[in-house]
């Protein structure tokens, strides 16, 4: 079946709110309008006002709230129109809802879903262009899943929305009108992914390319020409940034002996950051036949003019280029 | 029973609502419960504030004492189904809910048998059983938490109003207008309560609040000003408040004229910003422990001597219960790797050197 990965984030709450009556939908836009990006169209038809929920302009106020919902056992799915207003409703994600099971000694969880388009979309300039991965994913306590595919968007969100724990859910505004083929076994109702599991999208040999969300597919791109060349790169679509998926990224590593990241978020601080600490703080570092290349969004606010935008992020070619010079380069 | 008598109150102010009657009427037996229920969160905080001083009770401690009847009185009112939430100052409202005083003393001191397992400290109490959910040290952001427990309620359909406690400092709070908008829009059974002991840290309230008549302050929600040192005007504002929200006519914003006899916290010794003098009127005029004795005494229900005795065994009791909590020991360190995802250890998590990170099987 094909469809897009909007039809599979909808239909993936619609089957749990199906499911499960203390699951509803909350944020701004979501109900009567259908959604700022038509997400949860036709949900609040379906299940009324009650459970598809539309807030005021108020961040900081229905974040807090849902989470004062799951508090009591509810499960929100709270949407932010987008990550970057997630930032007045920081405190909530992270002290309210990351650290609640910890500090009152496992006492009280949180199952709730923070969830919204995130990273920079096209032309909206630097307030609404930022990758929240690096930030989100520094919280214990928090989940950060991030999807690329209709797979991921579907088998992720299910999980995110089961999990008794906060999930903070990084999904991206290009990707929404993006059509997959998937099977059957996909649409299945309780078709849920493992969260901290990456998939290998593509085998290879020679250099492994680990990244998440939209950039899976330019890396896939970028591996479909460097194959033309001989080169035959590995791609890791992380799907979970916390917990990471050491493990798959390590094991391929030993295999390729190369390793480039790839994310559209800034540089520093960031999950290539942290994957090349990974590398140093593992017996990956011994099977590296040359340093890691980071590929990352510019370090500079996101650019308006289209030209200018294009030059703050990655492309297929900087990937190429990456995996070229790494496997150049020789320790 | 027999023996009730009316008692004559503060009269009540009100913001848009009708002010209830300045009068409740209780008993021998009541009265002595709140004696004894604001004796023991004193004495507790008084045990506190020595084990702070002898250096057992780390970093941040809020005391409560002077705020008794707040914390009692809203008891008095509503059930333990009713869902409570409140700032840092929270250790008689966790009392007040019904855990003990050696969980409390416990957490103070960091020891396994805290009611947080000495993870959560001074600051993070929580008892489920009786739904209190903390305890929140960022001033404010209880105020949604607890908006949102109150539309769980409404969501569940439970009846349940939701306590959401702050003081006159976080009132100040972009999120209180946030959520205080929502809850009346979305008709919530929810009560804030705000504590105005007069001080957010050091700041008074006529240097922090452009209108220091704070029940007024919430537009369309009503409001009213109780006097909080008097434990049965406590009860019936909250009475009617809870009424109020069962009614299904959402929010009540409820001021109560409160103070606080330590500083803010033990790092404040309090009198830099307001006179021993102050601090010593309220208590001689308004202790909200001695305006109950003094109606013990008034209508023949106890005697000096016999709450001196009493007083003697909640002395003993909680000294009992300190050295309980005393000898227990702080978490293994095993478990200090527990409590981050409920179900789901983390596969990995990395120590201060690499080399001894937690790997899960």
């Amino acid at each position: 079946k094909e469809l897009t990965v909007r039809d599979a984030l909808n239909s993936a709450i619609d089957e749990e709110m199906a499911r499960d009556p203390t699951v509803f939908l909350m944020g701004e836009e979501v109900g009567e309008y259908q959604g700022a990006y038509k997400i949860s169209k036709g949900l609040f038809q379906k299940y009324g006002a009650e459970r598809v929920i539309d807030t005021p302009i108020t961040e900081m106020g229905f974040a807090g709230l849902a989470v004062g919902a799951a508090f009591a056992g509810l499960r929100p799915i709270c949407e932010f129109m987008t990550w970057n207003f997630s930032m007045q409703a920081i405190d909530h994600v992270v002290n309210s809802a990351g650290k609640t099971y910890y500090m009152s000694g496992g006492k009280i969880n949180v199952p709730i879903v923070f969830r919204g388009p995130n990273g920079a979309a096209a032309g909206v300039a630097a307030q609404h262009s930022q990758c929240f991965a690096a930030w989100y994913s520094s919280v214990p306590g928090l989940k950060v899943l991030s999807p690329y595919d209709v797979e991921d968007a579907r088998g992720l969100l299910k999980a995110a929305i089961r999990d008794p724990n906060p999930v903070v859910f990084l999904e991206n505004e290009l990707m929404y009108g993006q059509a997959f083929t998937v099977p059957d076994s996909v649409m299945d109702k309780d078709f849920v992914l493992p969260i901290g599991k990456a998939k290998i999208m593509r085998e290879g040999q020679h250099a492994t390319i680990v990244t998440f969300s939209r950039m899976v597919g330019v890396a896939l791109q970028a591996a479909e020409e460097l194959a033309k060349e001989g080169i035959s790169a590995e791609v890791i679509n992380l799907r979970s940034i916390r917990p990471l998926d050491r493990d798959t990224i390590i094991k391929s590593v030993k295999k390729t002996n190369h390793l480039v990241t790839v994310e559209e978020g800034w540089p520093q601080s960031g999950v290539g950051a942290e994957i090349a600490a990974l590398m140093m703080e593992s017996e990956a570092f011994d099977y590296l036949d040359a340093p890691v290349e980071r590929v990352a969004g510019v370090d500079i606010p996101m650019p308006y003019a289209k030209s200018l935008e294009a030059l703050a992020l990655p492309q297929q070619h900087d990937i190429v280029r990456a995996v070229k010079k790494t496997l150049a380069r020789k320790l | 029973s027999a023996d009730e008598v009316k008692f004559e109150l503060t009269p009540f102010k009100a913001y848009r609502c009708e002010a209830p009657a300045a009068v409740a009427t209780s008993n021998k037996k009541e009265m002595l419960d709140f004696w004894y229920q604001m004796t023991v969160m004193r004495r507790m905080e008084i045990v506190a504030d020595n084990l702070y001083k002898q250096k057992l009770i780390r970093g941040f401690c809020h005391l409560y004492d002077g705020q008794e009847a707040v914390a009692a009185g809203i008891e008095a009112a509503i059930t333990k189904k009713d869902y409570m939430i409140t700032a840092y100052r929270e250790h008689c409202t966790q009392l007040g809910r019904g855990d003990t005083v050696e969980s409390i003393l416990a957490e103070l001191l960091g020891r396994k048998s805290g009611c947080s397992r000495g993870k959560g400290g001074s600051m993070h109490m929580y008892y489920k059983e009786a739904n209190f959910f903390g305890g929140n040290g960022i001033v404010g952001a209880q105020i949604p938490l607890g908006t949102g427990l109150a539309f769980a309620s409404k969501y569940l359909k439970q009846g349940c109003v939701s306590i959401t406690m702050f003081g006159d400092g976080a009132s100040n709070q972009g999120q209180l207008w946030e959520a205080a908008n929502m809850a009346y829009l979305w008709k919530l059974p929810v009560i804030y309560v705000l504590e105005n002991n007069q001080y957010g840290m050091g700041t008074s309230t006529k240097r922090a609040s452009s209108n220091p008549e704070f029940y007024t302050r919430m537009d369309v929600v009503p409001g009213l000003q109780i006097d909080g040192h008097d434990v049965l005007a406590v009860r019936e504002g909250v009475k009617f408040a809870a009424d109020h929200c069962r009614s299904g006519k959402g929010p009540i914003y409820l001021e109560m004229k409160t103070y606080r006899y330590h500083g803010h916290s033990m790092s404040d010794p309090g009198i830099t910003y307001r006179s021993r003098d102050e601090v010593n009127n309220v208590r001689t005029t308004k202790d909200c422990i001695e305006k109950t004795k003094n109606r013990l005494l008034q209508h023949s229900w106890a005697t000096e001597a016999e709450l001196k005795e009493k007083q003697r065994e909640i002395f003993k009791l909680v000294d009992e219960a300190c050295a309980r909590a005393q000898a227990t020991p702080e978490l293994p360190a095993e478990q200090v790797w527990e409590d981050i995802y409920q179900g789901t250890p983390p596969p990995f998590i990395r120590n201060v050197i690499v080399d001894d990170s937690k790997v899960s099987a």
